[in-house]
Formats: structure tokens, C-alpha cells, sequence
């Protein structure tokens, strides 16, 4: 205890989010409006703020947090008693202190409502200006090269503050005070309007205006945004979006658009308000909306998807472009085909000048890669399918018992890669970036882990990886002499149970995890899983039961060529397919049945794997126009997911679970083959597909759960990303009272593995130490 | 005639005696004739000048007789190819056999023949050899091993690739591997698999005779054309890019690989190689190979970017890496 004599005031330590979003100003402000004396500092803690005696400092701290600036965010604050030597006589904002270490660094943000009403106000002297921002908006993550947060620091070191801007940065009553990517058309980076071979053809005010009428002339314009380029093209003009398509080479893969406010949208979506939430949050994702029938997209923009990815402007460039645009546009990531999306401008001239007709590009250098989010409200929550811009590098705080976990790093899967590290109990969770077998994207991978090891100083101690021989992530990880192999599915189960916040040590629970092909390991027959029913914590796991093995024909083949999983499917599942009259199946027979059968065989090169994602390949083959080949990965069971859509009238039905001793989806292909023979509609069919599966799964679950006493069950990997399925499950299992959990902030997909992994190797490393 | 056609080698032709006499000379001695061989001396005696290529290798084959060549081409072709990759012009081999009990003669008799079919192309000859019989269930049928020494007039080596030398290739790839997977699992093509397998010499000498300095040269055998260019780039520390849509690919070979999903860069050949030339002579050089076969090809180049890696540029411009292959596929698609 401190004597009362001992102190004259208090010391209020507040960590979090709370350097370089105006938060030192804000608590100026608070303590000029509360007429209390003292100093607010950044440390390398976060942020120290010191009030002279009289004060209620509970009441500072809950009059601090509820009025708190749109980016802080405060994870904790303690109030200790503190004794100044030098009595102050005003309140004042010192200059920061130490290494800045353990801070957050904000994620690009949505350009607020006060900056957007300032490039529209005539009389303001940043009309029309499109790298306008301030403390509460703009670029953030994206432009950080090393830290602290210092505009030195950042690509707005190459623009020195002009007078005006240089008193709005001093200023602590200031909006801009202390926004280091301040600018103004005086100071600030500049437009260029460029053709496909790089020359100039516009540049400022008159690039902008050339690019919208390029727009609505139906040409293809590479705009770069905060974390890359866009390429636009007007989303009702057919022929603009397929000449897209074309040069993308990208035949059918849903484009995502963005469209001036929420009514545009409304004319071509159906905007719940938890939607438009996420639409209009600060991380303005694109939004997974259900198309309205009556919407007059170009019917090529996201063909045979009952959902389409709807976007809002969210930097001032885009709401400029946007205020002499009124259709929505197809705003698609500016990569090549095959190609990590560019964020150099001489590369950008390169890559997308074979795609675009022109390049709306700027001054100011795209530091680090993010790509757009990805967001769907389902079950009245918002879900991330795709965490990048706007979330990245917001840490996600991880459950009870992990407070102690630090300096791990866990390299994530081969696709949809994110690595993921442990820093003092928190995940600092790499943006998405991609498929690593691309050499441009191991590049970026490499320069992303040193940056987050140097911007948050994690000096990994421990490392973790997929145990897949196969994986060019595993390759890395080896170089590594401390290292621990996640299984895959175990990490994917692992990251549900920390998006959950399941403490560390609680008692093991079921786990459904179905996703397309991870390495199981040496435990099965089969090495590659795929869709298993697991029973386990973050330390250990068990395979109770799964989908049955099939032969991946052709191997990675088969997850491009739908119709080889339909045939393989049938062979072991209906043995008269070949007698029942269906065009699909006799489309099936003109391949090389007989050299496909010696192959499955002679098990040439068809491995044996439990996947839920070539089992839903295989349904698609029979069911959608996905027979022959896709363009995209996910794109069958996308199809069928849709077809199956247009059968559900309000809520998709569930029959009647019946407790199973194992998943037995043999009955599924005769009853789905009878249906179509006896003319069910085929989204009646992918609808009996998707409940029937649920309900075999479910019929499992059911036993196991009874007979190991459990009551939650983990609902996780790819195949969780299936709307339609997913709400089967959440519903069969509440109503057997069990407990799903599910994925929200971290992606049920390969997206998330990375965070597992960091989770399940700091669990079994804790439990070794004690041991 | 049928009696003496389903004769087969027994235990005692491996005796030493009379009837192990009998074999040599009435099957080896017989197609392998020339004058240093029919000293029958204990040790052939050579001579030459310069430095000398030496090079061995043990050759069984399942099955042996496939579709454009059997186990005896093969004994010969590779090692004779062997030297040609060398420089090195194919003079003397030394021959092996390992026979398993049982094996008819008049295979073993075919099987000799063929190999002597293949000396003839580059003129090297049988100077020595060793028969051994062993019993069933000890050998696989028959095993050769081959032998061979050269004089060298190049002096090939991957020490010599440097960044923009071209990578040519000597015909279709794949094929050798592609033939055998489909006759030992018994797949019927509608269009029939025929190995490459055949001697290089011919079509390295012309090479050499037109004055092409081939900088390295390699043989694509076991692992194919992607074993031989990581190779080459890991030793040198070098990168190699290859434009995929310059692989070329015979079309059988191609539609087994599409039904089966192989990689045709990762099937053995056992008449095809890869050579390396400064980039002025690969329009030359692949004319000259294109007489041979006219599949030949540039299909990349040695550049100073992936150091020690293999780059395979798709027709969209996405670059990975081509592999070392692996003895097992597994997908990686999740
Ligand atoms: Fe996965
Ligand atoms: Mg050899
Ligand atoms: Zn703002
Ligand atoms: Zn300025």
C-alpha cells in the first residue's frame, strides 16, 4: 500500500491501439474539456497519461473509453497512484519515449465522413483532393516500412509537409495532429493517367475526369488504390467486362464490384442491416451479398453465383472516381493470371498494360501488398472469409492460458497462404497472400515475415509448419532446427477453438473439419485427409471417423477436373451406373473408361484421400455445368452451393437425424441418381445432397458425442465456407443439443491454418516443459 | 526347331565348362564379333590418344521388351550415350550379364542381337565380358552390365553454363517413360507409345563436326529433363528459365500424361538430351539436331535470376519452379 501523503496524482497506463490514431490528441483534448493538468505519452507500452490530484481517474478512464477516437482500440488500463516532482501547471503532450515495441500499428481504414465532406466542399482547400485523410482514416498498414509509426518511416517520407499541412500536424486540437500521411495538393502525392505502355496521358484533376470517361466509355482502367490495384471496368457493360475476362484470362471466377453508396447497392442486393454494417465499417470489405433477380449486372460478372461481392469507396480516390460514376464497377484485384497482384508501378505497367487500356497511378509507393477482405453475415454474424486490408495487422487476442505464449511463428498452409505469429498472448496474423508455389509470391511471403518480425519484434524461438512433404512452406519451415509439424486438420480445429476463445486446458471436444486436402499423416491408410471427424484439444487429436477414402485420379487433377471424382465416386458406390440413362453419365462414358479403371487400379497415381471438397467436386459433376473442368479452385462446389440456394424457400429443412456408428455416404449416390431419373429439378437435387450429407455427419457426431460426453463441436475448414451446409450442421447440431462453434474473425479455410498452428505448437510445447 | 527355341539357360552354363563355352561362343562371340574380342585374352589390351571417358552402368528394364526397344538397346544405347555426353567418342565397351535361371535362349539370343544392332550405330565395340548364372528367384530374368571407354574431342561440363546460354533439347520428352508405364500396367492407347530410346552419337558428332561448342550436354534419363536442369542449375549456382509452351511434347505422350496427371519434364528418356550452347549457335545447332529428329528445340535459357533453381514460365507469364522429382506425387490442392 502507498501512503496517501506518497502521491499527488494518478498514472493511467493504457495499451492497445492507441499510436497513431489520434489518441494523445484525444486525451488532450478530454483533459482541457475536464480543465485537468498533466502529460500524455507514447512509450514503447502504449500509450502513459498522468493527471494532477483533484481527479476521478475511474471516471477519466470510462469518460476515455466511451468516447474513444474510431481507431484505438484498448485491450487494457491500469490506474496507479503517481507522485509528479514538478507540480504542472497545464496539460500537456510530451514527446514520445524508448523504442516503440510493443504498439499497434492500425490497418488501412475507410476514409471518414469529415474527409470525404472536405474533397466535396468547394470552399475547402482540399476539394478534389485524393490522398486526403487524417487520424481517424486513411492509409495505415500499407505504407509502413519500419517502425515507430513515423512519417520518415512510411512512402509519405517522400512528401515534406507544406505550411499549412505542417500546422494541422502540430496541432493537438487538430484533426490531422500527428497523421503521418498528412498531405494536400500542395504537399501531397499526385495523380497519373498513363496508357498501356506507361506514357503520360493525363495528369491531376484531368487524369481523374479522363479516367471516368474512359470508365463509361466500357475501357479497362488499373486504378491503384491503398494495397494495390484495381482493375475497373463499368459491372452493367457486357462486352467491357467480358473483353475483361479475356485479357485476364479469367473465364468465369466471380468479380467482386464497388458501387458509390448502399442505394446503388440496393438496386442489385439485398442489404441486411448487419451488412451494411460491415459495408460501411472502417475495414470496408467486400460484402457477400444474395443477389436480388432483378438487378441488370452484366450477366457475366459473377455467373451461376446466387451471391455476389459488393464493396463501398473507401479511399478518397475511389469516392472522387465514384462521384462522376454512377453504375457500379467491377473493381477485381490488379494481378496477372497466375500472378500475386502487382503493387510496383514500372511492374504495374508491365503486368496489368496487357489487361488495361489505361493506369490511374500516384506518387506515393504501395509499401506492403493487401489485397480486399472478405465478408459474409451469416447466422446474424459477420464472418471473414478473406482477412486482409482493413483488418491486417490488428492482433486477434487469444484465449485464456496463452498469455505467456510469445516469439512463435507458423508458416501456414501452401494455399491461401498466411503465416501467423505469437507475440505476449496476442496472434499477429499475416494478410492473406496466396498460393506459394508462385515465385513472385515467395518472394512477397519471405519479405512479409521479416517485416512483421521487424514491425511487432518477435524474435522467434519456436516455429511451427503443415507436416505435407509436399508443401514449398514446409521446404522453408525446415531450414528451421526448432520446429513443430501441426497436422492439418488438427490446425484447422485448433484456430476455430481460438476464434472461440476455448482456454488452453479445456476439456476435448468434437471437431468437424472438411475442407479439401490436408496431410493426415502416417496414423490412416491414408495419408491425405480431407473431411474427418476429430475428438481432441489444442495439444492433441484423434480421428474418430470420416468421409471414406477415394482415389484422387490423376492427383492434382482431380481437384481441376470435377468429372474424374464423379466417376470414381460411382465406381465404388453405384455398381450399375453405366445401365442408367442420363446424359451426365453418358457424358461420363465417352472418356477412357477402360484406361481409367486399370489406372484406379493399378493405383496409378491416384492417392487415396478423404476429402470433403472432391466429394462436393463429384456432386457438382452430376448436378451443375461443372463437368469437364474449373477455372478457379472451389468454383463445382460454388456452383452446386448456388443451385442448391434456388431450392431453399426460407429456411433450408433438415430431416431427422438417426444416430450412425460411421459416416456412410454410399446410400447418398443411388438416392441422388434416382432423384434426377424420377425429374426432381437439379437444385432439389444439391439441395437432398447437402442435407444428406449434413445428415450423416450429423448421425455420427450424435454417437460420438453421447459416448465421449461432449458437448461442443468445432465446425471448421473450407467446406465450412458452404453457406447452405453449414447452416444444416449449425441446425442439426442445436438440435441435438450439441454446441457448434464456428469460425468468425479467423477463416475457416486454409487462411487460418497459420494461427492454429502457432496455437497447437505453444500448447504441446507447454505441456512438454511441464512434463 | 521348337525344342531347341524353348531352350532355356541353366545353372550349368554358368559353370565354366563346356556348355558355358558353348554360350559364348555360340551367342555373344557370335553377334558381338571383332578382332580384339576374339583374342579372348584375359584383359582386352586398347590404345589411344588423349584423354580417355569411362563410364559404367547396370541395366534392368520391366518389361524387357517394350515399344521401340528392349533391355539390350538399352545396355548399349546408355552407356554409349554416356560417352557421347562426355565428348567422348564410343570405342570399347566391356558387357556384363547376370542371367536368372530359366531365361530361354532364344530371348537371350534377341536380346543380343539388339544390342548388337545398336553397336553398329556409333561403331563402338564389345572388347571383353562376364556371364554369370544364378538361380531362380536371384535375378530378375536377366541383368547386363555395360562398360565403355572413349577418346574425348570435347570437353563438355556444366562448369562451362553461363547466364544466356540456350537450352535445347534433342527431341520430344518423355517418351521412354511414358511407354513403359503403359506396357507395364497394360494400357491400350488408341495411339501406341513407342520409346526414344536410341544411341546419340550420331547426332552428337554431327555437332561437333559442324563446330558447335556444345557447353554441356546430358542425357535425360531417370528423373528427365527436370533431373538433368536442376542439376545443372544447382551446380552452377545458376537459374534456368524454360517457357512451358517450348517443352516439346509428342502427342501420346501428352494424353497419357493428361489421363494420369504427370509432368512429361519428369519421365525418363533413354534417347533424348539436353545440350547447351551460347545462345549464336542454338539456331545451328538445332538445325543439325533436327536432321536427327525433328522435334528438337530450344527451351530456355541460362539466366543469373533463381540461383540454383529451374524456372518454368507458363503462356500467362506466372513463373514456378520445375521441381526435382519427387518419387511420389501428392497434391497439395486443399
Ligand atoms: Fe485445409
Ligand atoms: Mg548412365
Ligand atoms: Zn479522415
Ligand atoms: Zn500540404
Amino acid at each position: 500500500m502507498i501512503p496517501a501523503s506518497s502521491h499527488n496524482g494518478y498514472v493511467i497506463r493504457v495499451r492497445g491501439q492507441v499510436q497513431g490514431v489520434g489518441f494523445r490528441p484525444f486525451i488532450w483534448q478530454l483533459a482541457n474539456e475536464l480543465a485537468l493538468l498533466g502529460e500524455v505519452l507514447n512509450d514503447s507500452e502504449g500509450v502513459l497519461i498522468k493527471l494532477l490530484e483533484p481527479v476521478d481517474a475511474v471516471a477519466f478512464v470510462s469518460l476515455m473509453v466511451e468516447r474513444l477516437p474510431p481507431l484505438a482500440r484498448i485491450d487494457s488500463s491500469e490506474i496507479n497512484p503517481y507522485l509528479f516532482t514538478v507540480v504542472p501547471t497545464e496539460f500537456v503532450i510530451t514527446q514520445s519515449q524508448g523504442g516503440q515495441v510493443n504498439t499497434r500499428i492500425a490497418p488501412d481504414t475507410a476514409t471518414c465522413t469529415a474527409c470525404i465532406a472536405e474533397i466535396r466542399n468547394p470552399a475547402d482547400r482540399r476539394v478534389g483532393y485524393p490522398f486526403t485523410n487524417c487520424t481517424h482514416c486513411g492509409p495505415r498498414f500499407s505504407i509502413i516500412k519500419a517502425v515507430p509509426y513515423d512519417r520518415p518511416y512510411t512512402s509519405m517520407g517522400a512528401f515534406p509537409l507544406c505550411p499549412e499541412c505542417q500546422q494541422e500536424y502540430d496541432h493537438p486540437a487538430d484533426r490531422r495532429f500527428h497523421a503521418q500521411p498528412n498531405a494536400c495538393a500542395t504537399c501531397g502525392p499526385k495523380l497519373t493517367l498513363v496508357n498501356n505502355h506507361g506514357e503520360v496521358v493525363a495528369s491531376e484533376q484531368l487524369a481523374l475526369a479522363q479516367t471516368i470517361a474512359a470508365l463509361e466509355a466500357g475501357q479497362i482502367v488499373a486504378i491503384k488504390g491503398l494495397g494495390g490495384y484495381h482493375l475497373a471496368v463499368d459491372a452493367t457493360n457486357q462486352a467491357a467486362v467480358e473483353r475483361l475476362r479475356r485479357n485476364k484470362h479469367r473465364p468465369t471466377k466471380p468479380f467482386a464490384l464497388m458501387a458509390r453508396d448502399l442505394t446503388v447497392i440496393a438496386n442489385y442486393a439485398m442489404v441486411t442491416a448487419l451488412e451494411q454494417q460491415q459495408l460501411q465499417s472502417g475495414a470496408a470489405p467486400i460484402v457477400l451479398l444474395k443477389r436480388n433477380n432483378i438487378d441488370n449486372l452484366a450477366a457475366n460478372v459473377a455467373p451461376s453465383m446466387h451471391r455476389v461481392g459488393m464493396m463501398l469507396p473507401s479511399n478518397p480516390l475511389q469516392h472522387l472516381i465514384f462521384s462522376g460514376f454512377e453504375r457500379p464497377l467491377v473493381m477485381t484485384s490488379g494481378n496477372a493470371s497466375g500472378k500475386p497482384p502487382v503493387i510496383d508501378d514500372a511492374q504495374a505497367v508491365v503486368e496489368l498494360g496487357t489487361i488495361a487500356d489505361l493506369l490511374l497511378q500516384h506518387n506515393r509507393a504501395i509499401v506492403n501488398r493487401v489485397d480486399d477482405s472478405i465478408v459474409r453475415v451469416d447466422d446474424n454474424q459477420p464472418i471473414v472469409l478473406r482477412r486482409a486490408r482493413g483488418f491486417v495487422p490488428t492482433p486477434i487476442g487469444l484465449p485464456a492460458g496463452f498469455e505467456q505464449a510469445d516469439n512463435i511463428l507458423a508458416y501456414g498452409a501452401d494455399l491461401k497462404n498466411t503465416f501467423c505469429y505469437l507475440k505476449r498472448g496476442q496472434a499477429l496474423l499475416s494478410p492473406h497472400l496466396g498460393d506459394l508455389s508462385d515465385l513472385q509470391l515467395r518472394d512477397a511471403y519471405q519479405h512479409n515475415l521479416s517485416l512483421f518480425a521487424k514491425l511487432f519484434d518477435v524474435k522467434p524461438t519456436l516455429y511451427s509448419c503443415d507436416p505435407h512433404p509436399s508443401y514449398h512452406s514446409f521446404a522453408i519451415a525446415k531450414q528451421q532446427s526448432k520446429i513443430t509439424a501441426v497436422g492439418h486438420h488438427h490446425a484447422h480445429m485448433a484456430a476455430c477453438m481460438v476464434d472461440n476463445q476455448i482456454a488452453l486446458g479445456s476439456k476435448p471436444m468434437l471437431a468437424l473439419v472438411l475442407d479439401g486436402l490436408g496431410w493426415g499423416g502416417n496414423d490412416t491408410e491414408h495419408q491425405l485427409w480431407g473431411g474427418e471427424l476429430l475428438y481432441g484439444d489444442y495439444t492433441k487429436v484423434t480421428r474418430l471417423d470420416g468421409i471414406a477414402p477415394m482415389a484422387l485420379l490423376g492427383g492434382e487433377l482431380a481437384a481441376q477436373q470435377p468429372w474424374r471424382n464423379l466417376l470414381v465416386q460411382l465406381e465404388s458406390n453405384v455398381s450399375n451406373w453405366q445401365s442408367i440413362d442420363l446424359p451426365v453419365l453418358q457424358r461420363l462414358q465417352q472418356k477412357p473408361l477402360a484406361l481409367l479403371r486399370k489406372g484406379l487400379q493399378a493405383g496409378i497415381n491416384s492417392p487415396k484421400a478423404s476429402s470433403a471438397g472432391r466429394l462436393f467436386d463429384a456432386a457438382a459433376a452430376l448436378l451443375t455445368d461443372k463437368f469437364e473442368s474449373i477455372t478457379f479452385e472451389g468454383e463445382a462446389a460454388m456452383s452446386l452451393e448456388s443451385l442448391a440456394w434456388q431450392a431453399v424457400d426460407n429456411q433450408p429443412h433438415l430431416p431427422l437425424i438417426v444416430e450412425t456408428d460411421h459416416i456412410e455416404l454410399t446410400p447418398i449416390w443411388s438416392m441422388l441418381l434416382t432423384e434426377i431419373c424420377n425429374g426432381v429439378p437439379a437444385s432439389q437435387v444439391a439441395l437432398l445432397f447437402h442435407q444428406q450429407l449434413a445428415l450423416c455427419l450429423l448421425g455420427a457426431v450424435a454417437t460420438q458425442a453421447k459416448r465421449l460426453h461432449v458437448s461442443t463441436v468445432v465446425l471448421s475448414g473450407g467446406v465450412m465456407q458452404n453457406q447452405l451446409l453449414h447452416s444444416l450442421l449449425v441446425d442439426g447440431l442445436r438440435r441435438l443439443e450439441l454446441e457448434p462453434l464456428s469460425h468468425h474473425q479467423i477463416p475457416a479455410n486454409d487462411g487460418g491454418l497459420s494461427l492454429g498452428q502457432a496455437a497447437v505448437a505453444w500448447a504441446q510445447h507447454q505441456q512438454g516443459g511441464m512434463a | 526347331m521348337n525344342e531347341l527355341k524353348k531352350r532355356r539357360v541353366e545353372l550349368s552354363h554358368g559353370g565354366g565348362g563346356v556348355e558355358m563355352n558353348n554360350l559364348i561362343r555360340k551367342v555373344f562371340f557370335k553377334h558381338f564379333e571383332n578382332d580384339i574380342l576374339v583374342r579372348d585374352e584375359d584383359a582386352a589390351r586398347l590404345q589411344f590418344d588423349g584423354p580417355v571417358a569411362f563410364t559404367t552402368d547396370s541395366f534392368t528394364v520391366s518389361p524387357r521388351h517394350f515399344n521401340g526397344g528392349d533391355l539390350g538397346k538399352i545396355a548399349i544405347a546408355g552407356t554409349v550415350n554416356d560417352l557421347a555426353m562426355a565428348g567422348a567418342i564410343p570405342q570399347y565397351l566391356s558387357c556384363g550379364f547376370i542371367i536368372e535361371e530359366g531365361l530361354e535362349f532364344a530371348e537371350l539370343e534377341s536380346l543380343v542381337q539388339s544390342m548388337a544392332a545398336e553397336l553398329a550405330k556409333s561403331g563402338a565395340k564389345i572388347v571383353c565380358g562376364d556371364t554369370k548364372v544364378v538361380p531362380k528367384g536371384a535375378a530378375d530374368g536377366l541383368f547386363i552390365n555395360t562398360s565403355g571407354v572413349g577418346t574425348c574431342i570435347a570437353a563438355p561440363s556444366w562448369k562451362r553454363l553461363e547466364a544466356g546460354d540456350a537450352i535445347i533439347v534433342s527431341r520430344d520428352i518423355g517418351a521412354h517413360g511414358a511407354c513403359i508405364l503403359a506396357s507395364r500396367e497394360g494400357l491400350e492407347l488408341d495411339t501406341e507409345l513407342q520409346s526414344d530410346c536410341d544411341t546419340l552419337w550420331p547426332a552428337v558428332k554431327a555437332l561437333l563436326d559442324a563446330g558447335i561448342d556444345t557447353k554441356a550436354m546430358r542425357d535425360a534419363t531417370r528423373g528427365g529433363l527436370a533431373a538433368v536442369l536442376n542439376e545443372w542449375a544447382e551446380a552452377r549456382e545458376l537459374g534456368i528459365e524454360v517457357a512451358e509452351q517450348a517443352l516439346p511434347i509428342d502427342p501420346a505422350v501428352q494424353g497419357l500424361c493428361e489421363l494420369f496427371g504427370f509432368e512429361p519434364a519428369e519421365l525418363a528418356n533413354e534417347g533424348t538430351f539436353v545440350v547447351a550452347v551460347a545462345a549464336e549457335q542454338a539456331e545451328q545447332a538445332v538445325a543439325i539436331l533436327q536432321q536427327f529428329q525433328s522435334t528438337a528445340t530450344v527451351i530456355g535459357k541460362v539466366c543469373n535470376e533463381y540461383a540454383g533453381k529451374v524456372v518454368q514460365t507458363s503462356p500467362w507469364g506466372s513463373k514456378r519452379y520445375m521441381e526435382l522429382p519427387k518419387g511420389e506425387l501428392l497434391p497439395r490442392i486443399c
